[in-house]
């Protein structure tokens, strides 16, 4: 028998080149209820001891036929759908499927209307960024960040509550307008949130940001190139931290984005922690733009006065009126009356872009809804990214790009 | 550029497309055929660098029946374009894959694969992605009810114990909506009758 | 007082405490429920806001949420059940060890939802049996934290130690 001369220093090498060590590779599946995934997302992994060789994401667990059911509602009665796509930022959502159903009507809404929208635009990217942030601290295995993220947003909650009656899945915005106006004193209360936040975030920046086992954790790690993210339609903070200057905000502005000065924070190398510094950015940003708002706030209508037959008048207006009584009935019963076309519409969500691509032929009905949700997107990219990298990883990997299933699967 | 030159130009390169009718960003038709050609051009020469989404649109009684659309935006000039291409055949639609030049139309042509049945040639991995594998209808097209068919369920011991199966959602004879088109309805909204209630089975008519 | 209470009369019997052994072993249970998220859709998100500071789930004793179902007493299917995912659930349902429950959070768990479509399952009770069902779309926290007194309270009234005695003996 033949004495095999191996020394410490390399093992693993030589290892490999033994027969006898030579093992099979096993097949791992990170099933779709895992406390780490940020939904029901399944991957299914190959792997060669520590290190993942293969990764197959197997997604269709939430689809709940979305785009089947727009086909039978009327596009006021798919607004609550629409809340339940990112339901992290349920508000973000509502407006951009107000905007693209308003677009296809060539509808012109109020100032104070767009700037409504703005508002809540940004507070539910707070809302989504603090919970990416807090579920991303928990992934890598810090849960003091988690708990500090949540009684932030639960604050963002009570807001939510007082605005639109609903702590989220918020189904505030009808198209050519929002369902009520801002209640009294609403604005001081957003402001006073506003004022607080910077150090619960900096708290939050103090725990993660310069950690040592973060910084380990997550830099060099699911580094994405910009010509890959490209490739594979990835959007919004995952591609901005790959170092491509794409904001929906400033190159296609909508709803009156223009008016405010903001900046957007790029990323150099794409990897996990430019991603995690992105999102920590742009909590500031977004900031920034609500105090603007809150500050240039136009009075107003606060929903497209002239849109007869796309908006419901206020209720007091309908009990007392003829004209406006059958309005509300044929919107209510008929739906908002469209013109034929088709419109394409992307605004800037929390997650990325989500795209809404309404075909009408008329009538208060649409053809076809397609929803481009970023998430779905975003995670096309894990066969190529995961591969090479360690199992342990796969967790911050997957934090990181900060998904969400229900924009995913629809 | 202003968008006026910048149609004249997409249109003076690719001289094959039409126009087509739209309420915002260019649009134009493509024949099938024609279609990766087309899209090359547009990633290499006119810098549509971003696939942003690719679908399907099913026009029921109308012939040809299935439109494939892609949707791609350019960082550069900051403009999204619409592309429309008919498929070629009406009961087994097919289409060819952009997957070569966008990696992302991969998981959007599988989707549309799933809902519509288009089958797209030369794609890497074309099987569903939303649904099972082993479900047998293609949901989003028009003739499939929106409560669904019932089938069975995919997994047997699930099945054996729980004597669970795929049912059709209860819609009671609904949904209770208007259909399209620009004309008022003399009352209200009638029910779709689009599928049967649990307990009772759709008379024969 | 219901037969199931605890009686403790400490002039009598000093620090001996006498009891029905459903009574004891119904308030441990009772009080230490370990729930196993299934979180899935909108719900979850309630279900973790319960979990955190300002609802506090932990003043009921379960802040312990395994994602082993083996640790864990209760499943809350909190989120829309899709046919894909019914087996799944069932299996992770099989998994976990006597005596367990079912909790169904929110509409879309409890029968559906607004979501009837050829997709979605149509209630999570057509695979579970389920204990408690909570309505709400999403439920808030105070009523995520009404259905689990409730269950507290449906635990309290069980035949225990009739199941134990039958389980050993069968």
């Amino acid at each position: 028998m033949a004495i095999k001369e191996i020394s410490i220093g390399d093992t693993s090498t030589q290892a490999s080149e033994v027969a006898e060590f030579q093992s099979e590779k096993m097949e791992l599946n990170l099933g779709p209820s895992h406390p780490t995934t940020h939904g029901v997302l399944r991957v299914v992994l190959e792997m060669d001891g520590d290190v993942i060789t293969k990764a197959e994401p197997v997604i269709g667990y939430l689809h709940r036929g979305d785009e089947k059911l727009a086909e039978n509602m009327t596009y006021n009665q798919f607004v609550p759908y629409t809340d339940r796509l990112d339901y992290l930022a349920p508000l973000a959502n509502n407006v951009t499927y107000a905007i693209a159903v308003e677009k296809l009507a060539g509808l012109e809404l109020p100032p104070r209307c767009q700037a409504i929208r703005v508002l809540i635009s940004e507070l539910a990217r707070i809302s989504s960024h603090l919970l990416g942030l807090g579920v991303y601290g928990m992934d890598t295995g810090a849960w003091t960040p988690f708990m500090y993220c949540f009684t932030e947003r639960e604050k963002l909650y009570t807001l939510f509550e007082e605005l639109t009656g609903a702590r989220f899945t918020t189904s505030y915005t009808r198209i050519g307008g929002v369902a009520r106006d801002l209640p009294d004193g609403w604005t001081d209360r957003v402001i006073k949130f506003c004022d607080n936040l910077p150090s619960v975030i900096e708290t939050v920046e103090k725990l993660l940001t310069r950690n040592k086992i973060f910084t380990d954790r997550t830099q060099g790690i699911g580094v994405i190139s910009k010509e890959d993210a490209l490739a594979y339609g990835i959007t919004g903070p995952n591609l901005r931290a790959s170092g491509v200057d794409l904001d929906l905000r400033k190159d296609k502005p909508y709803s009156g984005y223009e008016n405010y000065d903001f900046d957007v924070p790029i990323g150099t190398t794409g990897d996990c922690y430019d991603r995690y510094l992105v999102r920590v950015e742009e909590l500031y940003q977004s900031i920034r733009i609500v105090r603007q708002v809150i500050d240039k706030l136009p009075d107003g209508a606060w929903y497209a006065e002239e849109a007869k037959q796309i908006f419901s008048p206020p209720k007091d207006k309908v009990l007392t009126s003829m004209e406006e009584l059958i309005q509300n009935f044929m919107i209510t019963t008929e739906g908002p009356k469209m013109p034929e076309g088709e419109v394409y519409f992307e605004g800037e969500n929390p997650k990325g872009a989500l795209g809404f691509f309404v075909v009408s032929k008329g009538g208060g009905v649409p053809y076809r809804l397609k929803i481009r949700g970023p998430s779905f997107c975003n995670l096309s990219i894990l066969e190529k990214l995961v591969p090479g990298h360690m199992m342990t990883d796969i967790t911050v990997i997957l934090g990181s790009l900060d998904f969400v299933m229900g924009e995913c699967d629809r | 550029m202003s968008s006026v030159e910048f149609q004249s130009q997409i249109l003076d390169l690719l001289d094959y497309l039409d126009k087509r009718p739209s309420n915002d960003c260019f649009a134009f038709n493509c024949p099938i055929e024609k279609l990766i050609d087309c899209m090359s051009a547009l990633r290499d020469q006119l810098d549509f660098d971003l696939l942003v989404d690719a679908t399907a649109i099913d026009w029921d009684q109308e012939s040809p029946r299935y439109s494939v659309v892609y949707h791609l935006y350019s960082t550069s000039n900051r403009e999204y374009i619409r592309i429309v291409s008919n498929c070629s055949n009406d009961t087994h639609p097919q289409a060819p894959s952009v997957s070569e030049l966008y990696p992302a139309a991969d998981w959007h042509e599988r989707e549309t694969f799933d809902l519509f049945g288009i089958h797209y040639t030369n794609h890497p991995n074309l099987k569903r992605i939303l649904m099972w594998d082993e479900y047998p209808y293609h949901p989003l097209r028009k003739d499939f009810p929106l409560a669904g068919i019932p089938t069975d369920l995919p997994a047997p011991d699930v099945v054996e114990v729980t004597g669970a199966s795929v049912k059709s959602a209860p819609l009671m004879g609904g949904p209770f909506v208007s259909s399209h088109g620009n004309h008022t309805s003399g009352s209200e909204p009638k029910g779709k009758d689009q599928s049967w209630t649990e307990s009772d089975v759709k008379p024969a008519t | 007082m219901t037969q199931s209470q605890l009686s403790y009369n400490s002039k009598i019997e000093g620090e001996v405490v006498v009891t029905r052994t459903d009574a004891v072993i119904n308030w441990i249970r009772s009080h230490s429920v370990w729930p196993m998220p299934m979180g899935l859709a909108c719900c979850a998100i309630e279900l973790m806001a319960a979990g955190s500071s300002r609802f506090d789930i932990s003043r009921f004793g379960m802040e312990v949420m395994r994602f082993s179902p083996r640790q864990a007493d209760c499943m809350i299917v909190a989120g829309t059940v899709t046919y894909k995912m019914a087996e799944v659930v069932r299996r992770i349902y099989d998994q976990m060890p006597d005596p367990k429950w079912v909790v169904a959070m929110g509409a879309c768990a409890s029968s559906g939802g607004m979501y009837r479509s050829y997709a979605t399952l149509q209630g999570v009770d057509q695979i579970l049996p389920v204990d408690v069902y909570i309505s709400g779309c999403p439920p808030r926290p105070e009523a995520l934290l009404d259905g689990m007194i409730k269950l507290q309270e449906k635990i309290r009234k069980e035949s225990s130690t009739q199941d134990l005695i039958e389980s050993k003996v069968s």
